[in-house]
């Protein structure tokens, strides 16, 4: 099973118009989207009710079937680990103080974690097989599992595919009490040594297909999953099997977050399995949130395109000069690993 | 993408029973779950009839074997998915390349209501273990876990359809020859998050919910869960399994954030699909499994994309909701092991209260409840917010 | 009335939309100001927030919805009768 990837569309805390040769700095614990203006996308009557998690996956979504000249998928398949949280806080936040009392449906309604995926079949009038994946570090990896599987039973569709997560003023303070976060620089993030990471959040959408045309921008080869491996020798076995089956790769792109406990097992695993090759990362770019492996695909997409790895990205080591394979190997709290790999057209 | 997808077998927890035996003898007893709310905390306890599974935390996490202190929602999951295992005569889990694929639309919700009247207070206030399992995938990772199911481990959150979608992806999974047997299904326990939710809406009913009744008002909240235990050909030879998934399909409404078009286009859409990949005609239906909430809305909508798929002749149908309530995240799931099983004993389930057929529809729910009746293939229907529509359909 | 539509636009979210811009006769949902269902249960709860005036029966928002005018003489009405 693999797929083409037709398209793309990226809302996340870098500025998708002049990245990568401009990169937008961040200091303190999260790193916010940079909000376009969404009027671009979204009809002012429509964008009244939405919250910014909505607005931002709709937006991704429309920049992803522009870019791959797509009118109506064949399906919208999507992941979301933490749904719509801000409309759940506000919700939440009434049903609380006014004691259940004259609560309005809109935040209930927009509230749910399929709102994001039926907003885009609404706006598009697309009435496709539609289905969002809601398991936390594996929601964009199980949203490309369906749409191989689905683009496998009939290679003539063509899937939107991708995810989205936000922050929200309540889940950064309440993830900030379990000690994931610390304030600091997220260019200087990777090289930190400390524990805790920077919250991100975004959204990034693709259209694949089945079959390679001139619109084809790189190739989603395979996509698999680990989880809760008994040891980082499972991990390490797994991968080396991977790579048996799918052949090595010019580059890495690892889902380091600037926390050395989550940091440790790349580099054991880099040193045994990847000697000599380049790795790159991305969350000094998008922060750190379940679904941010949808950040490194659009962004190893790009780098595939361009047969190179911005610089901005490169954590180890130059871009290779023909940049054709890419591994990217995420893992949140090293029990849910993910393993894409993507491969130039 | 080949093969049979087999039904090994199911479990089911909700408010008519703890287990499928205990739901198959309240339907033939015409014994209904709904009453004042016993175990959930809300001012509108008066007001809104529930289906509650009967009995508190203390006991469900006994009988689960899990900590008391965990989401109602996985406890309520885990008991129905080891009952589902349970009932397959299938080898030790660990034989199968095995996956949980498990919907709920809320997650850990309850436990995050408590939090969150603490922390409103002060944001430093709330203990963390009633938030540590608040994402819906959090829910499903504790019942894998407990159950030893590692190979594959995944969440869907559709609302109301969550459940028929997560049978699908599961079937879809054993037809793309990735896994040999996957526990399906949803859960979902009460909240008052979706309590109030869906009293905003002004869809719940004040009394017993009356669906596809022309003197309905609304629907009536159920928790529960429901889990299938799908199967290759291969895993299937050495049992004697309920039925075969033989088709299903998943289409949009696209026509309004919560509301159902008027026509039902995405229902049409979805039992059409089903239809087509089973390779049969609407007559070849013997029982459909109404989602019938009770609302105005969903049941004319339904109603309509029924006549226009099997007029001029109408299969027995019902909605059990009627029985459980609206189970949610779970619906889908407890009514694909109602669906299955009434398959396999020709069972057509009854629908309670009706007394006035709708205007609508040229047709009206079965009212008693029957075994042995004679037929091949059933329908379960299970459509959400979103504009999610979900048709299964199960073969001898 | 003025206040009335300001409650409104800030109740919905109504962006761009200025009390101006709302008549007094013009339909407040569909064709006119594009209000749906949700808005309707929306202005329930609004009109009884800020007017303690409540409605039992959704059925019969259409009728009290129709434009400012006809939500401000079912205020006025209903507010008339309890007093």
């Amino acid at each position: 099973m693999k797929a083409y990837i037709q398209g793309t569309g990226c809302v996340s805390p870098q500025d998708s118009s002049v990245f990568p040769a401009t990169i937008r700095e961040y200091e303190g614990s999260r790193m916010l989207v940079a909000d376009p203006d969404y009027r671009q996308w979204i009809d002012v009557k429509q964008i009244r009710r939405m919250g910014r998690v909505i607005k931002m996956g709709v937006a991704a979504s429309h920049i992803s079937l522009q870019d791959a000249g797509v009118a109506m998928p064949d399906a919208i398949i999507m992941g979301t680990a933490y749904g719509c949280l801000a409309d759940t806080g506000v919700f939440l936040n009434k049903l609380v103080t006014q004691k259940e009392d004259m609560l309005t449906p809109t935040a209930f309604i927009q509230s749910t974690h399929n709102t994001v995926g039926g907003q885009i079949a609404l706006l598009l009038g697309c009435h496709a097989y539609n289905n969002t994946f809601v398991h936390g570090a594996f929601s964009v990896e199980h949203a490309l599992l369906d749409s191989l599987m689905f683009l496998g039973e009939d290679p003539s569709r063509k899937v939107l595919t991708g995810a989205v997560d936000e922050i929200t003023d309540y889940s950064h303070t309440i993830l900030s009490r379990f000690g994931l976060y610390k304030h600091t620089k997220n260019t200087g993030l990777l090289q930190s040594r400390t524990t805790g990471t920077i919250a991100g959040e975004g959204s990034a959408f693709f259209v694949l297909g089945a079959e390679k045309d001139a619109q084809s921008k790189a190739e989603l080869t395979a996509v698999e999953m680990l989880y809760k491996p008994a040891s980082a020798e499972e991990v390490r076995t797994h991968l080396e099997a991977f790579l048996k089956r799918h052949g090595d790769v010019d580059l890495l792109i690892t889902g380091r977050n600037g926390d050395v406990k989550d940091d440790a097992v790349y580099g054991t695993i880099e040193d045994a399995l990847f000697p000599q090759h380049p790795v790159a990362a991305f969350k000094h770019l998008c922060g750190e949130y379940p679904t941010a492996s949808a950040f490194a695909i659009w962004l190893g997409t790009l780098a595939l395109q361009n047969r190179e790895m911005p610089a901005a990205a490169m954590f180890k080591g130059a871009s290779p000069a023909n940049l054709k394979k890419i591994l990217i190997w995420n893992h949140q709290h090293t029990t849910h690993h993910s393993f894409i790999l993507l491969t130039a057209c | 993408m080949s093969g049979n997808v087999w039904i090994a077998g199911g479990g089911v927890i909700c408010g008519i029973g703890d287990n499928l035996a205990a739901c198959l003898e309240a339907f033939e007893k015409m014994q209904p779950g709904m009453g004042t709310m016993q175990h959930l905390h809300s001012v509108h306890a008066p007001t809104f009839p529930v289906a509650e599974v009967k009995a508190d935390n203390t006991t469900l996490a006994a009988r689960a074997g899990m900590p008391e202190h965990w989401s109602r929602t996985a406890l309520l999951s885990m008991i129905a998915a080891r009952e589902a295992w349970d009932s397959t005569g299938l080898q030790a889990l660990s034989k199968y390349r095995a996956g949980l694929v498990s919907a709920n639309t809320v997650g850990g919700m309850d436990k995050t209501e408590g939090f969150m009247e603490a922390f409103l207070e002060n944001n430093t206030k709330g203990r963390l273990r009633d938030v540590v399992h608040h994402e819906c995938g959090s829910v499903t990772e504790l019942v894998a876990d407990a159950l030893g199911i590692r190979h594959h481990v995944s969440t869907i959150s559709t609302a109301c359809s969550s459940a028929a979608n997560a049978l699908m992806y599961g079937a879809r999974m054993i037809r793309n020859g990735l896994l040999d047997v996957v526990i399906a299904g949803g859960t979902d326990s009460l909240t008052r998050f979706t309590l109030n939710g869906f009293n905003t809406l002004m869809i719940l009913d004040q009394q017993p919910c009356r669906p596809f009744d022309d003197t309905r008002t609304g629907l009536n909240l159920g928790e529960g869960a429901g889990y299938v235990v799908l199967v290759s050909d291969e895993a299937a030879k050495d049992i004697q399994p309920w039925c075969r998934l033989s088709g299903f399909a998943n289409a949009n409404d696209a026509y309004h954030q919560t509301a159902s078009s008027p026509e039902g286009i995405g229902n049409y859409k979805a039992m059409k699909g089903a239809l087509d990949m089973s390779g049969l005609q609407p007559a070849d239906i013997g029982y459909i499994n109404l989602h019938g909430t009770g609302t105005q809305n969903n049941d004319s909508s339904e109603g309509l994309a029924i006549e226009r798929l099997f007029a001029p002749v109408f299969p027995p149908m019902s909605s059990t909701k009627s029985f459980t309530g609206h189970t949610l995240g779970a619906s889908g799931g407890i009514e694909a092991v109602f669906a299955a099983y009434g398959l396999k004993e020709g069972i057509i389930y009854p629908n309670a209260r009706f007394t006035t057929q709708m205007k609508e529809v040229p047709f009206a729910p079965a009212v008693a409840f029957s075994r042995g009746n004679a037929f091949r293939h059933v329908m379960s229907n299970s459509f959400g917010f979103g504009g999610n529509c979900s048709s299964l359909v199960f073969s001898k | 009335m003025e206040d009335l539509k300001e409650q409104i636009i800030r109740q919905l979210n109504l962006q761009e939309v200025k009390p101006e811009d709302i008549g007094n006769d013009q339909p407040l949902f569909k064709e006119g100001l594009g209000l749906d269902s949700i808005d309707a249960l929306e202005l329930i709860v609004l009109l009884q927030q800020y007017h303690n005036v409540r409605i039992a029966n959704p059925e019969d928002g259409p009728n009290i919805f129709y434009s400012i005018r006809t939500m401000a003489e079912y205020i006025t009405a209903q507010q008339n009768k309890t007093a």
